[in-house]
């Protein structure tokens, strides 16, 4: 598919797009239908349309699979650090009242921050399953 | 009038009841996991609009809204959809596993294959 | 109005459903999931939903659909017809089906607001999530911090998920399928 401009050329418009399309639903997700899940599945669309125009082989220069793997695991870490921060600051686990002086405060910050977590693991195991089935004929 | 309050339920359940069918009938392992993936996403429907409220309003807080519809389903379900997805995926690697071990995917084909070793 | 949209959108998935059963081009029973995947999210539009209507286009509509054409490109698209008559399966659907029928009598109507799931837990979060959390999104509130838990879980399957994937597939591209080798690493 990489022969054909029209595809090549609306790609490149468009992957740009839908990445900041992705990172507004992650980080709007407060105040708007949105949220992590949605906003980790939209990103893994931009890095799945790019392979269906480019090649497999081309979304494996952008993005390696070691980088997979430890975005993968370093998502699911920010979330249960988040937890194990809370419960060193005296809390409960996942107490987001005590990571701020004020407990307003505190709960935007641990949702972000968790929210930001599960943006990072979805997104990297969408990238990598399909690469993983799609990478299988090479 | 008591019957037609509940039709949106048994049309969601004549959807569940053709998932389920997909899943028992077919022979074919791809289209079993589809019709899985029918039978949960009309379960989710269920769900959804079990947690309707009549004049209510999606569960964003804003002035001009009074009732708002029950958002506990909502993330119930946002859950459940994330994964089954993880699910479906797990289930299609191993389909291309066994079609890799056994050169097919028909469901008596597998089962011939493996009562003749 | 809002009878006819929900009326319109139920009789459409009816007919997708049917059409997927019927099929047996593989190919156009995943097109035909995709097309209830969309149908389904609006449908969750209509009753309100519309957080988990963005996760199911997205997830739906794009993940489900891609990874099953992706199998389908590895393993054939043709299904070969039922040998046998089915009529096990019809009877086991119908009587599923008339079991579940027989459970919604005792449910209360559509949309009453004077069920007992709207009486509980429903209205203290949306009274108190304004003064705990703070956040206008009620849903986003609930998933990361009432319930927070449970998106923990939900996260461990995803990656548990991510994990078999690799485990089973692998990313490291191999020369030929032919020795279908011990060299699974991921």
């Amino acid at each position: 598919m990489r022969d054909n401009p029209v595809l090549r050329v609306v790609t490149k418009i468009t992957i740009p797009i839908i990445l900041l399309f992705s990172l507004y639903v992650q980080f709007h997700g407060d105040y708007g239908p949105g949220g992590g899940f949605q906003a980790g599945v939209i990103f893994a669309a931009a890095f799945i349309l790019y392979a269906l125009v480019f090649g497999t082989q081309a979304v494996r220069i952008v993005v390696s699979p070691s980088i997979l793997r430890l975005l993968t695991a370093s998502g699911l870490l920010l979330f249960a650090g988040v937890g194990t921060v809370t419960m060193l600051l005296g809390g409960h686990y996942l107490d987001y009242d005590t990571l701020a002086q004020n407990p307003l405060l505190g709960q935007h910050l641990g949702i972000f921050l968790v929210e930001l977590g599960v943006g990072i693991t979805v997104a990297a195991v969408m990238i990598t399953v399909f690469l993983a089935f799609a990478g299988r004929r090479d | 009038m008591d019957m037609f309050a509940l039709y949106n339920y048994w049309v969601v359940i004549f959807l569940m009841m053709t998932g389920f069918y997909v899943v028992i009938a077919s022979g074919n392992l791809v289209k079993k996991i589809i019709g899985l993936n029918l039978f949960q996403a009309s379960v989710f429907i269920l769900y959804i609009s079990m947690g309707k409220v009549s004049g209510g309003a999606a569960p964003i807080l804003r002035e001009t809204v009074q009732t708002y519809s029950n958002p506990l389903p909502h993330v119930l379900i946002l859950t459940a959809i994330v994964v089954g997805v993880a699910t479906t995926a797990l289930g299609l690697a191993l389909v291309v596993r066994i079609k890799e071990a056994y050169g097919t995917t028909e469901e008596d084909e597998i089962h011939s294959q493996d009562e003749s070793l | 109005m809002n009878e006819l949209i929900n009326i319109v959108l139920l009789g459409l998935l009816v007919i997708t459903a049917l059409a997927a059963i019927r099929l047996h081009d593989l190919f156009a029973v995943t097109i035909m999931f995709g097309i209830y995947s969309l149908l389904a999210a609006a449908v969750f539009v209509v009753l309100d939903a519309v957080d988990v209507a963005f996760t199911e286009a997205a997830v739906g509509v794009g993940i489900s659909t891609i990874l099953m054409l992706a199998t389908i490109g590895l393993v054939g698209r043709q299904e070969k017809p039922p040998a046998h008559r089915s009529l096990l399966p019809l009877v086991v659907v119908a009587v599923t089906g008339a079991a579940l029928i027989y459970g919604t009598f005792d449910m209360p109507h559509f949309a009453a607001p004077d069920a007992p799931i709207q009486q509980h837990v429903a209205p203290r979060y949306l009274e108190q999530s304004p003064s705990e959390i703070g956040i206008p999104n009620v849903v986003t509130a609930v998933l990361a911090s009432y319930r927070g838990y449970d998106t923990l879980g939900e996260l461990t399957v995803i990656f548990t998920a991510g994990i078999g994937v690799l485990a089973l597939l692998g990313l490291r591209r191999r020369r030929s399928r032919l020795a279908d080798s011990p060299e699974e690493e991921p």
